[in-house]
Formats: structure tokens, sequence, C-alpha cells
């Protein structure tokens, strides 16, 4: 059975007639072709998939396309403005050396805006606990918990 | 000297683009028109298959095709390769294998390939597969790795005779069993290597292409050597040799599984020929658990013998490894290393190992991060912690005796390595000032003072890197106004273009911002592998012998158009000049005037390096929940040379994180009955998160290599080999203080620890 989904994505309104068991994160990779949002496992255990939906951190891969139904997604491709400057977050992660190969980085980088939005002055200690939805097997966590202690830091001063 | 040299931290050019979710990775690839490949798998970890009814799934709607080891057998599909030879101590070759790329009469193992069902749409595919009858016959299993070598175990191939693939021995056993009967000393153990499951966060992907035109396929696929991959698929499996491209974009980490061949690929470039279609394939993580290639799994019995004076005499063990039910690509070769790592930074008289590879229903095992190393060191560097309890010298003592001395290189080490530089009695002080060692009873005291138990761990590490084979490649291509880089290896998030670009920037003299790096085609970069921490080592060699060859073939261009002899240029700076004078010609001129130029370098020179360093790590362990934290990470490394330090220290995170996984949280466990896998996926096999570790205090003492021209040693997978001897010798210096406990196996988990503490 297909169903017509609306949304906002980025700013821009969409709609496509998907089936009805379309997960979010298919719905933007497959049906709007929009790679940016990854999918690294199958349990919403690793937050690859990570997006805001309505101004909240979410696991695109554990909820339904329809679920989002005339919502406002922004996915890492909406983050950067439009002339190409980073958001602070994602300059932080630049900076700091917060990615290797880049599969978790979109799913870290809007956990991280969220958690700074949340928790505006983090501790090692709150970052490293407020991450941990998100799984990275490259950078050992280091440089990613100095970059969203930059990143906050760099969020306060540019709001 | 141009201004991001070699040695410089640069930020990655890589980043922008990752950060931005603009990376393409191989599921990223949309192509119209391709379609989706589901494949049906084994539940049973060994079953007889009587046939395969998959009438119902060709009629289910959207269904393209529906293929089976019959099919391939029909097609003369070839098996799956292992390329390493390995002769019994008897000297009899080690047993076969043969993989078909999907099974015909018999599975063995959870998760192997039965069917391949290819649709319009991937639900259509999955759905179809439902259809799909097969009649299974049940067989019994094994999965333990001892266990299977055991008389009366289920035989996972009827020809191979207890289990046992291959049985050798490596290093002089009378030699050590010369040098343990005159010992005053013997400190033993047995351990478990725990089997691993590398989880790179990209999962495997493979899309195939069909060009009618030229009869030729493209491959995309997430790998570690597009070279090896062409080869392996086009010519041994597949047999249509350069009728396969093989092209891997971005890469989401690899950690060794990704070098490795997996039936997938040849499946799917198969089905996409006999479709004349392009068909793409992307394995979820539950796959992934179930055929990702696996690492480590050892039992291990090992021996050190020592003199009156706490002088190392000879370290001996008997290893058994898991190969998993089919010996994958360079699989018996990995634990091998066990016997050239044992002697480790420190001077023995006799190393030996006796090396038992056996065959179970299980996942096959193969290289991941370390890939024999970290199962070495951790041998040898249990033995001696336990040692040096035993004779109650202090650890740290106990390796100072036994260093081998910066005056002795070039120095043979008893399993025959010859290490070239390293101070590690200079290296060991510096770690024990970072770490202040010094402080750790005060600290302890504080933390009893909390309920609190502290225990700290030391361990010294060396590897080896570089290497002969397989060939790598670079090319460089000069014309009018850039130079491309085509390296052999493929980035999988180690920043590979960032220091290619550093690098040939010095060699050349030329602006990072004129050079591009191409990587990942087979076409185009023909010879390499990423793989064994030698993209610095070997690649970078390579790349600077490729530019020296670059300015040499421009010299004679130079000449004419300096109107002098080719004796009186010099080059520097990007330019030639005529010495003793200000006339001069731009590389980019030379090249533009020659037409272009190029270099191609192939060979290594097979060079070894060995990176080397000391881990200490204080635990904090709560004993009413038998929590254990990572309080104090201290890391002294000697890499030789840092290229760019940012980016090697990153190495080091990520490597130690994947090393503190192993220790504390993860394990591949099968159910020894049914050998079915019980931690399919991330709620059962703890991946470390970011509240399961501390961050680092790292520094370097390097020695520069001298066995290359760069003096780089190698950084990948030093942290990995690093980190498991030296938690687990901290959480024992606590388990044995508290209740006289002398080891602990890995993963060393909370439960493991509190009934330690509790029992
Ligand atoms: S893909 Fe969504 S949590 Fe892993
Ligand atoms: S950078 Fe590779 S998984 Fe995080």
């Amino acid at each position: 059975m297909s169903v017509k989904v609306s949304m906002n994505v980025n700013g821009e309104a969409v709609s496509a007639e998907v089936p009805e068991r379309t997960l979010l994160v298919s719905f933007l990779r497959e049906t709007l072709n929009m790679t940016g949002t990854h999918v690294g496992c199958d349990t919403a255990q690793c937050g690859a998939c990570t997006i805001h939906l309505n101004g909240r951190a979410i696991k695109s891969c554990n909820i339904l396309a329809m679920q989002a139904e005339g919502g406002n997604v922004t996915t890492i491709e909406g983050l950067a403005k439009a002339d190409g400057t980073l958001h602070p977050m994602q300059e932080a992660f630049r900076q700091n050396h917060g990615l290797q190969c880049g599969f978790c980085t979109p799913g870290m980088v809007m956990s991280a805006v969220d958690l700074v939005k949340n928790t505006p002055n983090p501790t090692e200690e709150q970052i490293r606990e407020l991450m941990d939805g998100n799984i990275c097997r490259c950078t050992g966590y280091h440089n990613i918990v100095k970059a969203i202690a930059a990143g906050a830091t760099s969020m306060a001063a540019n709001p | 000297m141009t201004k991001f040299a070699i040695g410089q931290t640069v930020h990655r050019l890589e980043d922008p683009t990752l950060l931005q979710g603009k990376g393409c990775y191989t599921d990223d690839l949309r192509p119209q028109g391709a379609a989706h490949a589901f494949v049906l798998r084994s539940p049973h970890a060994h079953v007889l298959i009587r046939g395969i009814d998959t009438t119902a799934a060709r009629k289910a709607p959207g269904v393209i095709a529906v293929l089976t080891g019959a099919d391939a057998k029909a097609d003369d599909l070839g098996t799956m390769p292992c390329i390493v030879p390995v002769k019994n101590h008897d000297g009899t070759p080690r047993g076969e294998t043969p993989r078909p790329v999907l099974a015909l009469d018999r599975a063995r193992h959870v998760g192997d390939p039965v069917a391949l069902v290819v649709a319009e749409t991937y639900h259509a595919a999955r759905d179809a597969a439902e259809l799909i009858e097969v009649d299974y016959e049940p067989l019994p299993a094994v999965a333990d790795v001892y266990g299977a070598a055991q008389p009366g175990a289920p035989l996972v191939w009827p020809e191979i005779k207890q289990n046992i693939v291959a049985d050798l021995h490596l290093g002089s056993k009378e030699a050590a069993d010369a040098a343990f009967a005159r010992a005053a000393h013997i400190s033993k153990i047995e351990l478990v290597q725990n089997r691993l499951v590398a989880n790179p966060m990209e999962p495997r992907a493979a899309f195939a292409e069909y060009d009618p035109e030229t009869d030729r396929s493209t491959l995309h696929t997430s790998s570690q050597s597009v070279a090896l991959l062409r080869a392996h698929i086009g010519d041994i499996v597949l047999k249509i040799g350069d009728k396969l491209r093989v092209r891997s974009g971005n890469v989401g980490g690899a950690f060794g599984m990704k070098a490795m061949m997996h039936p997938e690929q040849p499946m799917i470039v198969w089905a996409s020929r006999r479709l004349k279609r392009a068909v793409r394939w992307t394995g979820d993580r539950s796959e992934g658990f179930l055929t990702d290639v696996q690492g480590r799994d050892h039992k291990v019995f090992a021996e050190l013998a020592l003199d009156k004076d706490g002088k190392f005499l000879a370290v001996r063990a008997t290893v058994y490894a898991g190969m998993g039910a089919y010996l994958s690509q360079f699989a018996p070769m990995i634990p091998q290393s066990v016997h050239s790592m044992m002697p480790s930074v420190y001077a023995f008289e006799a190393a030996h190992l006796h090396l038992i590879e056996t065959v179970t229903n299980t996942v096959p095992v193969d290289a991941y991060r370390g890939a024999g190393r970290p199962e070495g060191i951790y041998v040898t560097e249990r033995l001696i912690d336990i040692a040096a309890r035993e004779l109650k010298i202090a650890p740290d003592e106990l390796r100072r005796r036994n260093f081998i001395k910066p005056s002795q290189f070039p120095y043979t080490t008893a399993a025959g390595l010859v290490y070239d530089s390293g101070d590690f009695e200079g290296l060991q002080a510096k770690a024990l000032k970072e770490a202040d060692w010094a402080g750790f009873p005060a600290r302890k005291a504080a933390s009893e003072a909390r309920g609190k138990l502290r225990g700290i761990g030391l361990t010294m590490y060396v590897e080896r890197c570089g290497g002969a084979a397989p060939p790598d490649s670079v090319a460089l291509k000069v014309n009018k106004d850039r130079v491309l880089v085509l390296p052999g290896t493929v980035d999988n998030g180690q920043g590979h273009m960032t220091v290619l670009k550093q690098m040939v920037s010095e060699y050349l003299g030329v602006d990072m911002e004129k050079i591009d790096v191409s990587q990942g085609d087979s076409d185009a970069n023909p010879f390499g592998l990423t793989g064994g921490s030698r993209f610095a080592v070997v690649t970078g060699t390579a790349a600077g012998i490729a530019a020296k060859e670059v300015v040499d073939k421009g010299m004679e261009q130079a000449a004419k158009m300096l109107e002098a002899a080719a004796a009186d240029i010099e080059y520097g700076d990007g330019d030639y000049k005529v010495k003793g004078t200000d006339r001069k010609a731009t590389l980019f001129d030379v090249a533009s005037a020659a037409g272009g130029i190029e270099a191609l370098h192939i060979k290594n020179t097979g060079a070894l390096t060995f990176p080397n360093g000391c881990h200490i790590v204080e635990v904090e362990i709560d004993p009413q929940t038998g929590v254990t934290r990572l309080d104090r990470y201290t890391i002294v490394d000697d890499f030789g040379r840092a290229l760019n330090p940012m980016l090697l220290l990153g190495q080091v995170h990520g490597g130690t994180v994947q090393g503190i996984g192993q220790a504390l949280l993860e394990h591949a466990v099968y159910d020894n009955e049914s050998a079915q896998l019980l931690t399919g996926s991330f709620m059962d096999y703890a991946m470390p998160r970011a509240d399961d570790v501390p961050s680092f205090h790292t520094t370097f003492h390097h020695t520069p290599c001298t066995t290359n021209p760069l003096g780089v040693k190698g950084a990948g997978e030093a942290g990995s080999v690093g980190a498991p001897p030296a938690i687990i010798n901290a959480i024992v210096d606590v388990l044995h203080a508290k209740k006289g406990i002398k080891h602990i196996d890995m993963p060393a988990t909370r439960e493991k620890v509190w009934r330690a503490l509790n029992g």
C-alpha cells in the first residue's frame, strides 16, 4: 500500500507517494536522493541516521516517513550556509580532526548540535554521556569530544 | 620548503565534503534502473542442502531472477581463493576449503549465502526470498576453536581430520626447550583471544554495472584494495580477467575486513552480467555480523622462561587459532605473526610457537586491526606481568632488565626479525614519567578512601609494518599546471589524500593546491593494498621514488629550454635551475613543453619497520558493580617520524579504542551446540561508545627508521596492540591484590570483574 507523504526538508516542501513501510531514512536517501544521512545499523543503535525533526534530534531509521507527515526536517545537507560556510559545529569537527572515514559524521554532527542546544556549556563527562547513542569506529571519540566542546563555545559566540 | 610540508599538521582536505554529507560511499550511488539484490542465507550453522525450490519466488511481483549455487556451477564460477600457502610441520600442504559464492550442497555457518534474489525493488527481493523453500538436513556443528580440535568433535569438512586445517611449528623447538630446561623460573598462562567483529560503520556494499558495448563490468564496492579484488574476482572467480573494473569511492571504515573478498562481490557482478543490467546490494548490520570476516579467536597456552636474575631466556606457546568455516584470503597467515611478535622489545634466546589452525562452523576469520600483532604481544606482556609478580620484581624493572639496547641495532630477534631502531628503555622511562607512575600509590589511596579499587598496568609493544607483498604502485602525471597522484592504496578514513599531497608537495616543491589525488580505480591504480599500517612507509616511499623519476625525466627538456648541460641543472622548489645563475624553468613549463611527464613506481623495497611504544593505564573499579573506569591513559609511541601529527594521533586514538573494546567490551559469542551467533547486533555486541572510554595523554619518542628514506614506521595498528595487555595488566593488579587472581580473560566485562571480586 502506498501513501502520499509531504514534509519540509531543509526549508523545501517535498512530497512523494511511497510504500507505507518506508522509513524516514529511506525516504531521504532513496526517494529524495539525499544521501548525506547514513544507515549504520538495523537496530536503532548507531546514530548514523540522526536528523532533526521539528527541532529535535531523532534517529531517522526508527520512524516511518509517514510519521513525519507535515514535519520540519533538517539533515546534514541543510546545516551549512547556502554560500558553503560550515556550521560552527561542522567547523569544530574540521579543526579538531573529529572525523576519519566520515560515515558516522553526519549523525554525530546533528546529535552534537542538538546536545549543545539542550546543554549549552557541556562538560567532557556530559558530552560523553549524551553522545552515547552515536557510535564511531574510527576516531576513538577523543577528537569528537574535543570538537563538540569547541563547537559549543563557538555556537554560543555565533548564535 | 612549501608551506604544508611533511611533518606539519595540515587540516584534512577531505573534511568539508564529508562534513556536509557530500561524501560518496557505495550505497550513495543512485543509478537509474538498477535492480536490487537480496541474499538468502542459511539459518543453520551446519546443514546439507537437499534441494532449493525457487518456483514461487520467481513468480513473485517484481522479481527478475533467483540464482542458486547450481546456477553458479553451471556458469563455471571458480571458488573463493585463500592465497596463503602453508606447509604443515610434517611436510604436507594445509587443508583446502573450497568455497563457492553460493552454497551448493552444504552450508557451513549461519549466514552462508544460499540464494540470490534480484528484483525491481529491495522490498520485492526481500519478500520473494521468503518464498524460497530450502530442504535443509541439519548436521552437528562446532564453534569452539579448541573443542573443534578434540577427538570426536563434529567435522566441518569431512576431509579435514579433527578440523585441523594447518599444524605448524615456527621457530626452533629445540632451542626453546633447551632454554626452558635450564630456566630458574617458568611462568605460565592459559588465555583466550576473544573473537571480534570489525564493524566499520559503513556496511559492506557492492554495485555492478554492465556495458554491453565493451562487455565490461564495473564493480563499485567499499574496499581496501581495488587491485586485489579485480584480480581475485576477475581472474579467479568469474574468469573474465580485464573485463572487470573495480572502483571504491569513500570507504566508511575497513580495519582489515574490507581487504577481503566476500562472496557478494563476485555474486553481484555475475548476476549483473547474466542479466545485462546494473545490480546493487548493500548489506545491513545484521548481515555484517553474520558474514563479515571476523578477527582473533585464539586459545593459547604459553610459558616464559627466566634465569635467576630475571633475564628472559625463551618464550613458547601453543596456539589454537580459529579460521571459521572457510579459509579467507589471508587467514592462515595472520596467527603466524604471533610468533614473530612474541619476542616483542626484549632480548630472548628463543621463541617457539606451535600453531594449530582449526575450522569451525562460524564466519571466516581473517585480518582485523593489528592482524596477529596484538595476539602475539598480549601473550608476552601478560606473561611478563605474571613473572614479575611471582619473582617480586617491579613490572617496569623486569622489562628494563630485558630490553634490546640501542647499541644492539640492527638486532635479530629470537623470531628472526631484524629491528633497525628504537630506544625501548628511554621510551619506557618517558612513559613512566608522563604517567606519573611514582604518584600511583597516592592516587590508589585516594580511590580507596572513596570505596574504589585502583590498579595500574604497563605494557610495551612493537609491531611490524611495511614489507613487500603485494606490490604497491604510485603514478605521477604532470601536465602544464597540475600534478596528478595515483596511489594503489585506497583511503578508508586515514586521510591519505591530504598526506599524499603533503608528501608530493615536498618532493616536487609544488604547492598542495596544484596537486590532485585520484584513487580507487583498478584501471588507473593497478597495484596496492591498504593494510598493515603500510601507507606511510610503502606508498610514501613509492611516491618519493616516482617524484624523483619525474624530475629526472624532465631534465632533458629542461636542458633544452635553459640551453645548458643537464649536469649543470639542479632541481628544487619546483624549478629546474642552472647552477650559479638565475636561469630557471618551472616543472610545469618543462612538463608543458615535453607534452607531459609521467612516472610509475611499482616495486617496494620490502623493508620492514618496527613502530613501538608504551601504554600505561590506571583503572578504577567499583567493587559494588564491577564497572571498570579507565581513569588515566598514557601513550608514548615511536613512529620514527610524524608526517602529519594530528592525523597520526587520530590513528593512535582510534586503534587504542578498538583495543579497549577488545579488552573490556567486545566478544563475538557463539553457542557451542548450535553454533548460532549470540551477539548479532549492536544490542548484544558491545561497541565502545563515548562514555566507555577516556581522553588520552599522548606523546612521542621517535627514533628515525633507517629502512626507508622518510624515516617513518607506520601507526595504523599501534593502539590496538598496546591497549589490551595494558588494561588487563591493570585489572589483574586489582584482582591479584584483592583475591590472588592471576589472570582474567578478555573481555573483562563488568559482570566478569564483579564475579572475580565477589566470587
Ligand atoms: S541507522 Fe539509525 S541508529 Fe543505526
Ligand atoms: S569517522 Fe569513521 S565511524 Fe566515525
